[in-house]
């Protein structure tokens, strides 16, 4: 018998469309090289856009400006409400404002390293460029970045680096930037270049001789399926942490439009490397519907400890200096509490399964605020930091300025998503993936602050620069109606879907299973995962799916708004996705960055990388629901930033 | 906890509504008002019946979804959103009344939800900087006063949730309006349109059926970010200076 753990390997990726030449001259060679198409052709054009959190809201405000026809997308009922707004920190750029020997290549060179030696430098490079045109691009659009008393802008440090380069603005840096990028749209709204469908979700993509050619979405107040059509479609989506139920996303945010993509021919990359961010809310109980994250602009001031002694139960405050472990600054001296995520993380979960982790089961650690508030006093902490402590205050009913917070690891974020080459296309022409919805430049883990700016940089910056050359080069594309048979297929398919979900009438809530498939990833495809786990959970993912299509219950119809019928269709995909997650971190037999194996670690316990082996990029290829997918492997070629064990002690 | 729930049901935009009655059980005072509320949406589901439908998404207060009224307050009886009110907030037995927003502007669309669309039109009428991509100066070419960024940022620390207009004795979106005025306004790079933006976003939002402004005050109660009651008053006079200029002209 084929078992899905079994896969087959194709052709490596032959060309990902970088330029070649120096990594500083390769954007500006691209740009130039890319073809351009004519101002008064523009508005013949139209282009999709799924998605308005910082990459799709950038991005189709741009492209309208630019002057092309603009269809898009978003689940929500106003694109202001993405779920890029419940960014905290703050955002990237090498501006070296503060003249502490930041740089463009310090950038780079910082995200390549934090990444694990598995983004692609050219990618990562750009991205460092593109950052200081960022910040000026959102002051102009009045972005209340916090402001020194002179005026000029403020700047904090984040982890895995050491100077000061994170722009913020308060806890609400995602909140501002998406604002700005949610207002330029909305001007593009009002002038017509924008066609704007919120409260509508895709739900599949039509492919026409080989290019994407357009959508099936549902309008999720009426329930009516309908097509669109477009030149180019670009999914700004988001990423697909929610596959673990218990997650910072968005209770919506979802996988469909990405999965839907993948089985249509777009290749889905490293999906296994997904972000464990350190400093989460602890969950209470079984009704925990969602994690709340506190900000890692926290660890600026706040330090991390657990007691010496297993088991020991006294409060926080009762616990002499000497009796605690401040762990992070007694592991990592040089980089102390700002170490990346994944380090943090791990860290946390090593003192937890040791029995020195504090609260509700053990499962969490302190972050102490109390040397900050002596050495600051309380104003200042609350200047910087007030919203979050609140936040914190309100859900735990605890006070951080008298008491530690307790934190303790949670899904946040994915490095994976769909492969994209240089030009943010992915293996269908004219489907682009842009911010986190693609793979592209955080390699096996994210460092803070890079998100808002990974997903601006696409919006703003590079998509706009190489959708035109695609545009350019398919400049009479056929005019395609719901009577194709392509179209007339994806819509067949859509509604069958959603109408075997509504006949099954089982006995089991979609949010029953949602739970059972994210207890199950946490476990096995979380912060640490073996061979045997991954294996246990290849076997379990299929029996679940089997179930679910046979005890799944939604209640109404297909025909009106109808929310559990909406879940409902993103559990089917992500009882796919799953499975490829935990196949890919099967295949995967290495650490590397958010990536933990735990047969491959050091004598001290960090991640053992392999490069030889597995210095590649994985980017996997759909043959079929419960098939075995085809591996295509990107080798990465480190030119610039040569890979070392990562060092931050 | 063990709780009754009078929830507002209606089908749909052209279906009558009314309060229906539930029971639920097992509520823990770490809940949140939506995890309390996800609970009753399982056991009816289980039940046959359809679970309410309500408006919800990031549930750690900022996208600003999520949109109730709950025993007669809009977000309920704390200074928050709903999804950051937690249950520890009520007593065992309680009743709890659930309604969606109440404003002509704001159409139901089926239960506890909603129709905001106009928020989004009064903002496309000139909540914005004209700024298109890549024509921005270096971001330190404009120094900002700081009184003035952090002014600004209170302003639009604003998340579009509406509780300001559910509140309203008049459904007024004055609160609403006035935050993403006084944001931009007060910036050097909003200069340029400082007219034009506050004329055209009061005239949209008139358009939009919002009620009159009577200076109750209830709507800064009501917003979960503060946004004072003064801003509105700093629009008016931005809106007279507008009109006085526009006269001259």
């Amino acid at each position: 018998m084929t078992t899905y753990a079994d896969y087959r390997t194709g052709e490596p990726v032959a060309d990902t469309k970088a330029p070649s030449g120096p990594v500083h001259e390769r954007w500006d060679k691209r740009r130039f090289e890319a073809k351009l198409v004519n101002p008064a052709n523009r508005r013949k054009h139209t282009v999709i856009v799924v998605g308005t959190g910082l990459a799709g809201g950038s991005a189709g405000a741009t492209l309208a400006e630019q002057g092309y026809h603009v269809v898009q997308f978003c689940y929500q009922d106003s694109p202001r409400r993405a779920h890029s707004i419940a960014a905290q920190g703050g955002i990237n750029a090498a501006k070296n404002y503060r003249n502490d020997g930041d740089s463009v290549h310090r950038l780079f060179y910082d995200t390549v390293k934090g990444g694990d030696f598995r983004a692609r430098e050219s990618n990562v490079h750009r991205l460092a460029q593109i950052s200081v045109e960022i910040i000026d691009q959102c002051v102009a659009q009045g972005v209340p970045f916090a402001r020194e008393y002179g005026g000029l802008l403020d700047t904090r440090s984040f982890g895995g680096v050491q100077v000061s380069r994170t722009f913020y603005a308060r806890g609400q840096t995602g909140q501002q930037l998406l604002l700005g990028a949610y207002q330029a749209l909305s001007r593009q709204i009002a002038a017509g270049n924008v066609e704007m469908h919120p409260r509508t979700e895709m739900l599949d993509l039509i492919v026409i001789d080989g290019r994407a050619r357009g959508i099936v979405a549902r309008d999720l107040v009426t329930g009516k399926i309908d097509t669109y059509f477009a030149d180019a479609v670009v999914l700004a989506s988001g990423g697909y942490g929610n596959v673990f139920y218990l997650s910072t996303n968005a209770m919506n945010s979802n996988a469909t439009a990405v999965w839907r993509a993948h089985r249509r021919g777009a290749y889905f990359a490293n999906p296994c490397f997904t972000q464990i961010h350190p400093t989460c809310i602890p969950r209470t109980g079984d009704h925990q519907s969602k994690l709340t994250l506190m900000s890692e602009s926290l660890r600026n001031d706040g330090r991390i400890w657990v007691p010496r002694a297993k088991g020991d139960d006294r409060p926080p405050n009762e616990i002499p200096e000497d009796e605690r472990d401040y762990y992070l600054e007694r592991i990592y001296p040089s980089f102390g509490n700002l170490v990346p995520r994944d380090i943090a993380s791990r860290a946390a979960k090593n003192v937890c399964d040791e029995g020195r982790g504090v609260g509700p089961g053990g499962q969490g650690v302190y972050l102490d605020f109390a040397d900050a508030i002596r050495r600051m006093g309380r104003a200042a902490v609350e200047a910087k930091y007030g919203n979050l402590f609140d936040m914190y205050q309100r859900i735990t009913d605890e006070d951080p300025y008298q008491v530690p917070m307790r934190i303790y690891p949670a899904v946040h974020y994915t490095m994976g998503g769909l492969w994209v080459d240089y030009d943010l296309q992915t293996t269908v022409p004219g489907l682009f993936a842009i911010g986190e919805a693609n793979f592209s430049d955080h390699g096996a883990n994210r460092l803070g602050a890079s998100a808002l700016m990974q997903g601006l940089a696409d919006g703003y910056f590079v998509l706009p620069a190489t959708i035109n050359d695609y545009l350019a080069r398919n400049p009479h594309q056929e005019p395609v109606t719901d009577g194709h048979p392509a179209v007339r297929e994806v819509l067949a398919e859509t509604e069958d879907r959603l109408n075997l979900l509504l006949a099954v009438d089982g006995d089991r809530t979609p949010d029953s299973f949602h739970r059972e498939l994210g207890e199950l990833m946490w476990e096995f495809c979380g912060m640490a995962r073996t061979d045997t786990g991954l294996r246990k959970a290849l076997e379990r993912i299929p029996q679940i799916r089997e179930e679910f299509w046979r005890r799944i219950k939604v209640p109404g119809t297909g025909e009106e708004f109808n929310q559990s019928l909406e879940k409902a269709n993103r559990i089917v995909d992500y009882l796919e996705l799953a499975e490829l997650m935990c196949l890919d971190a099967l295949h995967r037999a290495e650490s590397c960055g958010g990536h933990f194996r735990e047969e491959s670690q050091t004598p001290d316990g960090e991640a053992a990388r392999r490069d030889d082996e597995f210095g590649y990029a994985a980017a996997w290829e759909f043959t079929g629901t419960g098939a075995a997918p085809t591996l295509h492997k990107e080798d990465l070629v480190f030119e610039y930033v040569h890979p070392t064990q990562r060092s931050y002690a | 906890m063990k709780l009754t729930l009078r929830v507002w049901r209606q089908k749909n935009a052209d279906a009558d509504g009314a309060m229906s009655t539930y029971e639920v059980d097992g509520i823990s005072s770490d809940m949140s008002f939506l995890e309390m509320l996800d609970v009753l949406n399982e056991q009816l589901i289980l039940s046959g019946e359809e679970p309410v439908a309500f408006d919800h998404d990031c549930r750690e207060g900022i996208c600003g979804a999520c949109s109730l009224v709950i025993n007669g307050e809009a977000h309920g009886p704390e200074r928050t959103t709903t999804c950051q009110l937690h249950m520890r907030s009520f007593q065992d037995g309680d009743t709890i009344d659930i309604e969606p927003w109440r404003a002509s502007a704001f159409p139901v669309i089926k239960d506890l939800v909603v129709d905001r669309s106009a928020f989004d039109r009064i903002i496309q009428a000139g909540g914005y900087i004209t700024a298109p991509t890549g024509s921005a100066p270096e971001a330190h070419a404009t120094p900002v006063p700081k009184p003035d960024a952090d002014f600004a940022f209170e302003h639009a620390e604003c998340i579009g949730c509406g509780a300001c207009v559910a509140a309203c004795p008049n459904g007024a979106a004055m609160l609403f309006t006035s935050a993403k005025v006084n944001h931009l306004n007060v910036l050097p790079q909003g200069a340029p349109e400082r007219e034009t933006r506050v004329l055209d976003m009061v005239t949209q939002m008139d358009a939009e059926g919002f009620g009159g402004c009577t200076l109750a005050g209830e709507c800064a109660t009501a917003c979960p970010k503060g946004i004072p009651l003064v801003s509105i008053t700093r629009m008016n006079k931005e809106w007279l200076r507008a009109t006085r200029k526009a006269g001259k002209r």
